[in-house]
């Protein structure tokens, strides 16, 4: 059993190839996992590692380290298409859960419910992993395989989150389901990257989560409403509209109330980022 | 087997000091902090990030530090609450404002909230309500209601304004406690045990109904060099059994053969804190054949469902009768009738201290220190369990971190007791979260039906109540539920014609026992939100429909109890009236507006006896007068966040003539302090707070002897000198002529009071309670009604406390009440094995709490010390019923299952028509 303090990212991919270890950033969901078990193993600490903190603007869109903080993108300057990702990190456990959990570690974890997949799906984020021999890229998508499962192979580390350039006219919006105000796992929640030109909707992506296994894009209702004028979206977000969740019954929710809540918390997150609120 | 864990040496500025420990990999900073460090200021209450108890700064941000790696501080600045309280200008603000506004009650959240609040100060000096949720949303707390915290620090930086109370009876007199609640000096339950003292932990059942075989115990230990011991049935020199009933001590310390709930204990493993973490306690040897368990009220009554107890035919463990009049008659000759059934779910105390403490062996004689609710009906079981007399047992409570009814049972105090006799060493022991929440009491889910008939001009004319409550595998405070709720069944109304039967039934559920209310909150929704409905029926408005019916002076309860003054009802239904008319109104203009979110205003009534039903329930309080002339007051009447530590001494300074100022405190301690009886059912400011005044008064009648002054002369307590001034007249009382008895004073009080109470013969007809508390609350909802969500959007709360000895703890305890029962109406819902945690199973967060308004009425009683009544359970009973007749109000769905989660509102909704 031991403890080890990356201060280089090639360091940390050498201390992977070497043999298992368990990364650890923000540890707030490493500790609850662990719960009151003795951990035995190798614990390898990457939230030293600065080339891996931070939002830069890249000539192709943007890149999220993979240990940014909640905290870091609430306080980021960004454009108003990140205002569901901004409202998600908001709204990621606490402030104090804020201050040390990552962007990288809440999709590695691969919950059902994490907060920052829904925005980060409608942003059509990529997802970089790397080995000490290579650097690969994959859509968000792809990188998420089930609940607690990831594609990520024992030796890579995710480095980063790439987000391709948007619309200066796109913007985004969150709004999460729960039962209590804070501290809060959502029952449902669903992200909204709308795109506007001239009163019509042009491009439009929508994510919930919590509503199936992994968080889906709703691809088909999309479809329906790219085009539209802005006046005429919300009516044609209807509970037919919304297929393919598979949403389980759990003591959050059952998942007839799941299923009816979803179309209504679509319609509502479309508004706001139609309203360009959050 | 090789133990050895890596440690690695970490430095980090701790308060402003470099400290270097040396911590195992990947060691939660929190026990690094606490255990190696000594910051005991730093709480645990989850050790999964959800309730913020732990938080700290690091590098100036608020991190729970339970979740973050020792490691990981390595070259940081760390500041806990007792480094920020020396140095931080913010913390010291807060440490005044804390106690001016009484935000700290338990104070076992103190250290989260300040620290938390010191970080939004720093950016924010003059923050808003919602900048201040938003900064402490990450912490939660159990009793307060947050309202007073929000307060506290929102005036934080008004500190020029926090003018202390005067000290009188009546006055905002700051916690007496207070002090150490803010400055990181209080010590709970899993802060007092010397260093290097061994650790207990206990081996529980992973299964709710099952019969097993322990292997060989001595060899597994052998493999175990670290263990020190094993504890298991054979090792209990005593009965292998409690409870707190006579007649109902059912519970085994360790279960011999079968286990009846899932967590209960089989066995216990004692050893250093290095060895017990390090422990897997997979391999222990114990053979299980799992049982068919049964899950709820309606399986446990099925007639083939297997039995729980051998002499419990049935699995009814007892069952409780009202009867007056004939109330199926009256029913049938009702102008007009209602029948309605609720159900409601387990609720989890939710206090954030874990049951924790430790036990050692003094001079031939058990000492255990622990946090507890009861010490003397701890250390009376103790003596059972270990076959030892009283004498050879101290109880010292530690500061109580919450406990609500669940720590009036014992907890941990067998294992520890057990053990330090065992091993002859100090051991300690501290429950996670997931063993207080699936091993400890819980309250009694109930499946109520009830018939309510009234004439046509509004005068209820009867009632009928049938409850069955679930009071899981063990008895505890079952047979109490099962008393009081055909007492309180009827509300504070008059019903000629009444019948009330409850039955507690078993379960292979954690047992059901003590929770604020003793089951009253449970039939209070049933009967307050049919009333609504009948009124509705009647054409009559509710409150003018409770007031027809209410109870007053000389109008006899459903147990013929008559009581010619002390009836408070009435007043509090009045003092809602105001504010009744004035939501109605906006109420209707908003919902003329609006179609998606509806508004609503609901009432409901409560009363509730204070003190034990129909038997003794005596407090004892002593007080003496050193030689050196200082006044000391034996306070054994534990204080558990409610504030007995202030009333009490506040009621004896009046007694004596004195200021609290001029009184030392001792207690509570069993060695030390007379029994005062245990905090329950709302009796410490009526029962404890009479035996004050008694005392009181006997030390002053003392003291005026000694000088031969008259009754109305005036005591002055003032630099170790007792003068008395008996109108022109002064003198100094010579204490140096008085010899000290043997505990060293040379004047003595020691006064007992027992409230005056009757039998309740077969029909339940007696005199239960010698006073009865009476409250009305009032609650704006507004709904969502696409997603079935209830937000609460004010409280008024009008409560009859005969004489608020402390306004601002009055206020303090009905805020608390009132989130407790929010909690219980619309998200908490234990249930066995899916929600032992704080992030499965929710409380509210402060932003889940209105504001609250607190009319504090003060209907005196003859009974009460200065007219005082209890407040306690009163707090809560009327919250839910007043959601769910709001929800009503607002939107015609009628809630028949509580919680109102979002899932069963929205169906509620449907059913009502929402679309």
């Amino acid at each position: 059993m031991s403890y080890i303090t990356a201060t280089t990212l090639e360091d940390a991919l050498n201390r992977l190839a070497a043999g298992p270890a368990s990364v650890i950033a923000g540890g707030t969901d490493w500790f609850p996992a662990q719960g009151d078990k003795q951990f035995r193993g190798t614990l390898l600490d990457i939230s030293r590692l600065s080339e891996l903190r931070g939002i830069t603007r890249t000539n192709d869109g943007w890149t999220i380290g993979a240990a940014t903080t909640w905290t870091d993108i609430v306080n980021a300057d960004l454009p108003a298409a990140f205002n569901g990702l901004k409202q998600a990190a908001r709204e990621v456990g606490s402030i104090q859960i804020q201050n040390v959990g990552t962007i990288a570690g809440n999709l590695c974890n691969a919950s059902p419910a994490a907060d920052g997949v829904p925005p980060l799906l409608s942003l059509g984020a990529e997802v970089e992993l790397a080995t000490a021999r290579m650097t690969r890229r994959l859509p968000l998508g792809d990188f998420l395989l089930g609940v607690r499962r990831t594609d990520r192979a024992d030796d890579e580390l995710v480095t980063a989150i790439h987000i391709p350039a948007c619309s200066p006219n796109s913007c985004g919006s969150f709004l999460k389901l729960g039962t209590r105000k804070y501290l809060v796992i959502s029952i449902c929640m669903v992200a909204v990257l709308a795109t506007v030109q001239e009163g019509k909707l042009s491009d439009i992506a929508i994510a919930i989560g919590a509503a199936s296994p992994v968080t889906l894009r709703l691809t088909a209702l999309e479809n329906h409403l790219r085009t539209l004028p802005v006046i005429d979206v919300s009516r044609h977000v209807t509970a037919a509209m919304v297929t393919g969740l598979s949403p389980i019954a759990d003591i959050r929710a059952s998942a007839e109330y799941r299923h009816a809540a979803s179309a209504e918390v679509i319609r509502r997150a479309i508004s706001l980022a139609l309203e360009g609120k959050a | 087997m090789d133990q050895h864990t890596t440690t690695t040496a970490t430095s980090f500025a701790l308060n402003g000091n470099i400290s270097r420990v040396e911590a195992a990999a990947g060691e939660r900073l929190s026990y690094s902090l606490r255990e190696r460090l000594g910051r005991r200021d730093v709480k645990i209450g989850c050790n999964a990030g959800d309730c913020g108890a732990c938080t700290v700064l690091v590098d100036g941000a608020p991190v729970c530090a339970c979740l973050m790696p020792t490691q990981q501080a390595a070259g940081r600045s760390v500041e806990t609450l007792s480094g920020l309280v020396k140095a931080d200008s913010d913390a010291q603000a807060l440490m005044k404002s804390f106690q001016h506004h009484q935000a700290a009650q338990c104070g076992i959240c103190t250290p989260g909230m300040m620290v938390s609040a010191v970080a939004l100060l720093r950016k924010t000096p003059q923050p808003d309500q919602a900048q201040v949720q938003d900064a402490l949303g990450g912490v939660l707390c159990r009793c307060t209601g947050y309202r007073k915290i929000i307060d506290a620090v929102i005036g934080a930086h008004a500190a020029d304004d926090l003018i202390e109370a005067p000290q009188d009876l009546g006055q905002n007199v700051r916690r007496l406690d207070g002090r150490a609640k803010v400055d990181g000096t209080e010590r709970f339950g899993d802060d007092v045990a010397p260093a290097g003292a061994l650790v207990a932990r206990v081996i529980r059942s992973p299964h709710a109904s099952a019969s097993f075989t322990l292997g060989d115990v001595q060899q597994w230990q052998a493999t175990q060099p670290a263990v020190s011991a094993v504890l298991t049935a054979k090792d209990v020199p005593g009965r292998n059994a409690f409870g707190v009933i006579p007649g109902f001590i059912d519970q085994p310390v360790f279960a011999v053969s079968h286990v009846r709930f899932r967590g209960e204990a089989i066995a216990c493993v004692v050893g250093s804190a290095e060895a017990i973490n390090a422990i897997d306690l997979s391999s222990f040897p114990v053979d299980w054949t799992v049982k068919p368990a049964l899950s709820d009220i309606d399986e446990a009554l099925e007639p083939d469902a297997p039995q729980l107890f051998d002499d419990r035919p049935g699995n009814i463990m007892c069952g409780g009768f009202v009867q007056c009049g004939d109330a199926d008659a009256a029913l049938a000759n009702a102008d007009f009738t209602v029948e309605a059934v609720h159900k409601t779910s387990f609720v989890e105390h939710g206090y954030i201290e874990p049951e924790a403490g430790f036990a050692e062996v003094v001079q031939g004689r058990l000492h255990v220190h622990a946090c507890t609710q009861a010490p003397a009906m701890d250390r009376e079981a103790l003596a059972y369990i270990l076959d030892l007399p009283l004498t050879d047992i101290r109880i010292v409570p530690t500061a109580v971190g919450g406990g609500f009814g669940s720590k009036i049972d014992l907890s941990l105090q067998p294992f520890i007791a057990l053990a330090a006799l065992k091993t002859g060493k100090p051991v300690r022991m501290t429950y996670s979260r997931n063993e207080t929440m699936q091993s400890t009491t819980k309250r009694h889910p109930a499946q109520i039906r009830i018939k309510v008939g009234a004439n046509a001009d509004g005068t209820l004319s009867g009632l009928r109540f049938d409850g069955d409550f679930n009071t899981g595998s063990y008895a505890s405070w079952g047979p109490t539920v099962a008393n009081r709720v055909p007492v309180h069944a009827s509300g504070p109304y008059y019903i000629p014609d009444y019948r009330a039967q409850s039955r507690a039934v078993h379960t292979h559920c954690p047992p059901s026992g003590a929770f604020r209310g003793f089951g009253v909150p449970q039939s209070a929704i049933a009967q307050e939100t049919v009333f609504d409905l009948l009124a509705e029926k009647l054409g009559m408005d509710a409150l003018d429909f409770r007031l027809k019916n209410a109870l007053s002076d000389w109008v006899r309860t459903v147990c013929g109890q008559v009581f010619p003054q002390g009836v408070g009802i009435r007043q509090c239904l009045e003092a809602l009236r105001p504010a009744w008319e004035a939501a109605k109104i906006e109420c209707a203009a908003f919902n003329d507006r609006n179609s998606a979110v509806k508004r609503g205003v609901g009432l409901a009534s409560a009363w509730y006896g204070c003190g034990n039903t129909s038997l003794p329930n005596p407090s004892t309080i002593k007080a003496g007068l050193r030689g050196d002339g200082t006044i000391v007051l034996h306070q054994g009447a534990m204080d558990i966040g409610q504030g007995s530590n202030t009333v009490i001494p506040q009621i004896f300074a009046k007694a004596l003539g004195v200021s609290v100022s001029d009184i030392t405190i001792v207690g509570a301690d069993t060695d030390i302090t007379p029994d005062a009886g245990k905090t329950s059912a709302s009796r410490q400011t009526f029962v404890s707070g009479n035996a004050a005044l008694k005392a009181g008064e006997a030390l002053r009648a003392d003291i005026l002897r000694q000088v031969n002054a008259g009754p109305t002369a005036q005591i002055i307590a003032k630099a170790r000198r007792i003068n008395v001034m008996d109108g022109p007249h002064s003198q100094t009382l010579d204490l140096s002529r008085l010899s000290p008895n043997d505990q060293g004073y040379v004047l003595m009080a020691q006064q007992t009071y027992d409230p005056p109470v009757k039998p309740l013969d077969d029909n339940g007809q007696g005199e239960p309670y010698a006073q009865f508390g009476y409250a009305a609350q009032l609650v704006v909802v507004e709904v969502d009604i696409a997603l079935g969500l209830c937000k609460p959007l004010r409280f008024v709360a009008a409560h009859d406390v005969g004489r608020a000895i402390n306004p601002l703890l009055v206020e303090g305890q009905v805020q608390g009440g009132i989130a407790q029962g929010l909690g219980m109406a619309l998200m908490e819902e234990y249930i066995p094995g899916r929600t032992e945690n704080l992030h499965d199973y929710l409380i509210p967060t402060i932003g889940d709490i209105p504001p609250i308004e607190t009319l504090i009425l003060e209907i005196a009683d003859a009974h009460g010390p200065y007219g005082a009544k209890g407040l306690g359970e009163h707090v809560l009973i009327p919250t839910a019923p007043a959601i769910f007749n709001a929800i009503y109000h607002a939107t015609g769905a009628r809630i028949t299952h509580t919680p109102a989660t979002p899932t069963r509102l929205r169906a509620a909704l449907k059913e009502a028509g929402h679309a």
